[in-house]
């Protein structure tokens, strides 16, 4: 399977790229990493590459590694629009104080125009 | 953490404060009470959470099953503050009550044991009415006197969300003062300043 994950450069995006490399390895699907532009997250679009691209060397997984710029949702559902993806994976929300599963627009957004299965990882 | 929250510039009161008995629209006697630490009734808060109906969740909370319930609530019993409605049956003077009802605020914090002043942090809040106590106004009565008991501890700035098309709870929310404070997305976000 070809699969896009798209990450935003919260603690979530760290989580979801890191069970998305295990499922790889378990697998053999061909995955692309997307790092997009969120300026209010916790890393920046440079760290997260930075650590994404480390993650996957670790981990010994030959993925394509991209930026995409401009608003994060439509840059992500554009860039599975223009490849050959079977499914696309982002985040599956955080957890408020409460303990409430909060998806944020981007998550909306992702879900109601990606022409792909999507998957929400928690 | 992300973007700052915005509240309304007027503070909203004064709401109630507990203990109180209420006559439900069914004339039925409820009495809110607010516990000094959720701990001494969470037994018969879990017993609620276990009656609550699942299809009438609210993103993922109450957990469902005993275990899950309790392990939610002691998670965030410690710092949390909490009133609770009982409803006592008709003519019972001294028998059982049953917790019907159940409304909380958790301070949004890293370390809420270093919490200083109640008024330093943000407060989210959550308000639960089981499913044959609905539509009576208990809702409306409980979230009041949750607010007036915020404001007596020192409360100012309390924030929710909610599922965009959970309109009861909108409607709830918006009638004691809540305002819609941005993000566009499956949950409204809303909030309110106590005086
Ligand atoms: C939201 C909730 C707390 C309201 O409690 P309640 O005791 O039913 O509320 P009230 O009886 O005080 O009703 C308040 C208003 O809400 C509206 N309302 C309540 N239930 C409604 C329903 N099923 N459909 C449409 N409007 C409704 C009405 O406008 C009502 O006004 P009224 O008193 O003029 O009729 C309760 O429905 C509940 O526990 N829901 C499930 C959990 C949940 O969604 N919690 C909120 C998110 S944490």
């Amino acid at each position: 399977m070809n699969v896009l994950v798209g990450l935003g450069g919260s603690d979530e995006s760290v989580k979801t790229l890191r069970q998305t490399i295990d499922r790889t390895q378990d697998v053999g699907d061909d995955l692309t990493v997307a790092v997009l532009e969120k300026p209010e997250s916790k890393r920046s679009q440079g760290e997260m590459y930075e650590e994404a691209d480390s993650l996957l060397s670790e981990a010994g997984v030959d993925a394509d590694l991209v930026r995409l710029e401009g608003d994060p949702g439509s840059a992500l559902v554009d860039h599975a629009e223009q490849g050959e993806f079977d499914q696309l994976v982002i985040g599956g929300g955080t957890l408020s104080p409460m303990g409430k599963i909060q998806l944020g627009p981007i998550t909306e957004f992702v879900l109601l125009n990606a022409p792909t299965t999507v998957k929400l990882v928690r | 953490m992300g973007r700052a929250r915005l509240y309304p510039d007027e503070p909203s009161g004064p709401f109630p404060s507990p203990p109180s008995t209420i006559e439900d629209r069914e004339g039925r006697d409820i009495e809110i009470r607010a516990p000094g630490q959720l701990t001494t009734d969470l037994d018969a808060v879990v017993e609620m959470y276990d009656q609550f109906d699942p299809t009438d969740r609210a993103q993922g909370i109450p957990p469902t099953g005993e275990d899950r319930i309790r392990n939610w609530l002691e998670t965030i019993a410690d710092e949390s503050v909490n009133v609770i409605a009982h409803h006592k049956p008709n003519g019972d003077v001294d028998g059982d009550t049953e917790v019907i009802a159940h409304a909380m605020l958790v301070p949004d914090a890293d370390d809420p044991a270093a919490i200083e002043n109640n008024s330093d942090i943000e407060w989210e809040l959550a308000i639960f009415v089981l499913q044959d106590y609905q539509q009576a106004g208990i809702g409306t009565h409980l979230l009041k006197h949750l607010l007036g008991h915020a404001s007596d501890v020192g409360i100012e700035r309390v924030w929710l969300t909610v599922e965009r098309w959970n309109n009861p709870a909108i409607a709830l929310y918006e009638r004691v003062g809540f305002e819609a404070s941005g993000t566009e997305s499956f949950e409204q976000e809303m909030s309110i300043r106590l005086e």
